[in-house]
C-alpha cells in the first residue's frame, strides 16, 4: 500500500537546508544522493521523443552544471515542455539517456520518485491546489517522507512551521497564508508554486515559464529571486520574455526543432547566425 | 467540514491549519447520538404501542435501512467527495459485505430450513450434497464477519491497484466500476455460483443465537448500525482532517501537482478506495438482518448510481451532507414509492438534474460559510 520505492534515502542523508545551506560549489561539495563530482547534475544525451511521428525532440543533448541559471529559450514546438517532461519522467524518451548527477538515471523513474530524489518542477499554467489555504499548499509540498502512513500520522512541528513561514516571507505571501490558493491573482499563483518548489527541497528546479502573465513590477522581483538562488539551487527556466531572460540568465539554450541550435551568453546566442534566422523567419 | 468550516484567523506569526468541524457540530452529533441510542430504543421497546411517542417497528427497520445506506453515502463522500473519484460500482461492495454475512445467517437457518436438511433451502433445490468450498466455515460468525470486511476490501484492492496504475481516470473509471458491479450482478444471478440465484438469502431465523425478528434484536442491530455509523463518520473526520486528507483533496484538485510534489497518487487513491469499500462491506453486512433478503439486484448498476445521487443531494465533501442526503432521498422515496410507485425513477433522475444545477454543493451548502 505504501511506496516502497519511494527514495527516502535523499533525507535521511541530506540534512534539511534552507536555502543557504545547500551550498554548492562547483565541483568541491559531494551532495548525498546526488553525484555531481563532475559539475554537470542534469545530462541528457541524446533524447529523442516522437509523438504520432512529429519528432518533439530530435537527439537533443544539453548539460547543465550545478547551481547554474539556466535559460531555455525557443519558438513554439522546439520542444521546450517535452525536455522537461523527460527530465521529470512524464514523457519517457524513445532513444537517449537522461540523468540526474553522475549516477540517476532520470527514465527508470516515476514522476513521484523524481520529485522525491530533488527536482522540482512548476508548469506553464500556474498549477496550485485552489481548494487549499496558501499555507496548506507549502505544507503539502514540503519535503518529508510522502507515504501513505506516514503521510496520515504526520503532524505539523515548529520546524515545518518555521520552514513555511519563511518561504512565505520569501514569496511575499505572508499575508494571504490563510486565504485559499483559488482566489490568488495569477502573480501571485506562480510564486506560490515557485515557493511549493522550494518547501520541496529540491536541488533543480524547473520552471516552464515562470513570469507569463505577471506584471513588470512582479517580474522584476521574480528576476531577483531567481538570482538570489541561482548558486545555491540550479535552475533551468524556460522563457519567451527576452529581456527577462537577458537580466537572469548566465547561459541560454536555444532549442528549435527539437534540437539545440546554440548555446552561450545571452550576448553570443544573439549574434548567431542560425538563431537570427529562426526567430526572425528569414 | 460544511458547518462551520473556516480557516482560523490565527495571530500573527503562527497559522493555524483549518478545523473541520465547529463546536455546534459536535452538539448535533450528541443530538444524534442522544436520538438513535436512548429515545428510539424506549419509544419501540418500552411505551405501549398506541401511544403517540410509540416508535413502531416499521418505522425503526426503516430507520436502520436508512443508516446502513448513510454510511454506504459517507464511504462514496470519501472517494468522491474529497478523492474526486465518481464510483458507480458500489452497491458491489454492498452487496458483497451482505452475502458475507447472508451466508452466515444461512448458515445460522440450520434445519429449520422447508427441506429441513443440512443445506440451505436453494442448494436443496439445486440437488446438491453438500457445501461448496467457498462455504467452509461460514458456520462461524467472526470468520464471515472477516469476510465482510476482506471480500470487497480484496476485490476494491486488486482492481483498485490496477486502474489507478494504469491512470485510468474521470468518466472511465465510473464508467468500468459500473460494468464491473453489472458483471458480478450477472454472475450472481446464476444458480451454480452458489449464492441462490436470483432469489439470493432470506428466510433468516437468528442471529448469534438470537431470533432475527424479535424486537430487542432489531433493535440492537439497529443501534449497532448507529454507532458504527457515527465510528465511522469519526474516523472520516479524522482522516479528511489529516495531512492524507488534504493529499487527497490535492488529488482531486491538481492530481499532477501532487505527483510533482513526491507523492505517489496511486497509494494514496488505492488506500482511500479501498477503505471505502470496506465501509460499504460492513453497511451491507449490517443492511441484510435488518431487511431479511440479499439478492444480486443490490448489484444492478441502478442501485450504484442512486448511491451517488444521495452523495449529490447531501453534499459533496462535507461528511456530513450525504449522510442527511441518503435519509433526505430515502425518506422521499420510501413515501414516494408508495404514493406514485411508477414515477420514482424519474424524480429521482430530476432531483439529480436540479440539485446540479442549482445546489452544486448539496443541502450543507447551504450551511457552509466556506466559499466555492
Amino acid at each position: 500500500m505504501t511506496n516502497a520505492a519511494q527514495p527516502m534515502d535523499v533525507s535521511s542523508t541530506h540534512a534539511p537546508a534552507s536555502g543557504s545551506e545547500t551550498g554548492v560549489s562547483y565541483g568541491r561539495v559531494l551532495t548525498p544522493g546526488v553525484d555531481i563530482s563532475h559539475r554537470g547534475i542534469l545530462y541528457l544525451d541524446s533524447i529523442s521523443v516522437s509523438f504520432d511521428g512529429f519528432k518533439a525532440l530530435n537527439e537533443l543533448s544539453l548539460i547543465v552544471d550545478a547551481g547554474e541559471l539556466r535559460c531555455v529559450i525557443g519558438p513554439n514546438g522546439a520542444g521546450k515542455t517535452t525536455m522537461m517532461d523527460v527530465i521529470t519522467g512524464k514523457t519517457r524518451p524513445d532513444s537517449g539517456s537522461a540523468y540526474f548527477g553522475q549516477t540517476i538515471d532520470l527514465t527508470e523513474l516515476t514522476e513521484p520518485e523524481i520529485a522525491g530524489r530533488g527536482i522540482g518542477r512548476k508548469f506553464q499554467k500556474p498549477t496550485v491546489f485552489e481548494k487549499h489555504t496558501v499555507f496548506e499548499n507549502l505544507e503539502l509540498a514540503r519535503k518529508a517522507d510522502k507515504r501513505v502512513w506516514p503521510t496520515l500520522t504526520a503532524e505539523l512541528d515548529s520546524t515545518a512551521r518555521d520552514r513555511i513561514l519563511t518561504i512565505l516571507e520569501t514569496i511575499q505571501l505572508a499575508p494571504e497564508a490563510s486565504r485559499l490558493a483559488g482566489l490568488l491573482s495569477h502573480g501571485q499563483k506562480q510564486w506560490l508554486e515557485i515557493g511549493m518548489l522550494l518547501m520541496q527541497e529540491p536541488q533543480v528546479l524547473l520552471l516552464d515559464e515562470p513570469v507569463a502573465g505577471m506584471t513588470d513590477d512582479e517580474t522584476m522581483r521574480s528576476a531577483e529571486l531567481f538570482l538570489t538562488l541561482a548558486g545555491d539551487y540550479t535552475l533551468v527556466v524556460v522563457e519567451h520574455d527576452m529581456d527577462f531572460v537577458a537580466r537572469i540568465a548566465d547561459r541560454v539554450t536555444v532549442l528549435h526543432e527539437g534540437r539545440v541550435l546554440a548555446e552561450g551568453s545571452m550576448r553570443v546566442v544573439q549574434e548567431n547566425e542560425e538563431v537570427i534566422e529562426v526567430f526572425l523567419g528569414r | 467540514m460544511a458547518l462551520g468550516f473556516m480557516p482560523l484567523a490565527a495571530p500573527a506569526g503562527s497559522f493555524a491549519l483549518p478545523r473541520i468541524w465547529s463546536g455546534r457540530m459536535w452538539g448535533l452529533l450528541g443530538a444524534a447520538a442522544a436520538v438513535l441510542f436512548v429515545a428510539v430504543p424506549i419509544g419501540n421497546l418500552v411505551v405501549p404501542e398506541g401511544n403517540a411517542f410509540h416508535v413502531s417497528e416499521y418505522t425503526v427497520t426503516l430507520a436502520g435501512k436508512i443508516l446502513c445506506y448513510a454510511i454506504v453515502a459517507l464511504a462514496m463522500d470519501l472517494i468522491w467527495g474529497y478523492t474526486g473519484i465518481l464510483s458507480l460500482g458500489h452497491g458491489l461492495f454492498f452487496a458483497l459485505g451482505g452475502y458475507a454475512m447472508g451466508m452466515y445467517l444461512m448458515r445460522s437457518i440450520g434445519h429449520d430450513g422447508v427441506y429441513q436438511s443440512d443445506l440451505p433451502d436453494f442448494m436443496v433445490f439445486l440437488d446438491w450434497k453438500s457445501y461448496p468450498w467457498y462455504w467452509r466455515f461460514t458456520d462461524h460468525f467472526w470468520y464471515c464477519a472477516l469476510l465482510v470486511v476482506l471480500a470487497p476490501g480484496i476485490l476494491a484492492l486488486a482492481f483498485g491497484f490496477f486502474a489507478f496504475r494504469s491512470r485510468i481516470k474521470g468518466v472511465y473509471f465510473s464508467i468500468i466500476t459500473q460494468a464491473l458491479t453489472y458483471a458480478f450482478m450477472l454472475l450472481f444471478f446464476r444458480n451454480n455460483t452458489g449464492f441462490g440465484g436470483n432469489n439470493g438469502f432470506t428466510d433468516f431465523k437468528r442471529i448469534l443465537g438470537f431470533p432475527i425478528a424479535a424486537p430487542q434484536t432489531r433493535m440492537a442491530l439497529f443501534m449497532l448500525t448507529g454507532a458504527t455509523l457515527i465510528g465511522f463518520l469519526l474516523l472520516g473526520r479524522a482522516i479528511v482532517a489529516s495531512k492524507l486528507g488534504r493529499v487527497l483533496t490535492a488529488i482531486r484538485d491538481a492530481e499532477s501537482r501532487v505527483m510533482f510534489s513526491g507523492y505517489n497518487p496511486v497509494y494514496f487513491k488505492l488506500f482511500i478506495w479501498t477503505l471505502s469499500a470496506v465501509i460499504c462491506g460492513v453497511a451491507g453486512a449490517l443492511y441484510v438482518p435488518q431487511v431479511g433478503i440479499i439478492n444480486p439486484s443490490e448489484m444492478s448498476p441502478a442501485n450504484s448510481i442512486e448511491i451517488a445521487i444521495w452523495t449529490a443531494v447531501g453534499g459533496r465533501g462535507t461528511l456530513i451532507g450525504p449522510i442527511i442526503g441518503a435519509a433526505v432521498v430515502n425518506l422521499g422515496k420510501s413515501w414516494f414509492t408508495q404514493a406514485f410507485p411508477e414515477y420514482w425513477l424519474f424524480l429521482l433522475g430530476l432531483l439529480f438534474i436540479l440539485v446540479t444545477l442549482y445546489l452544486p454543493r448539496g443541502i450543507a451548502g447551504l450551511w457552509s460559510r466556506r466559499p466555492s
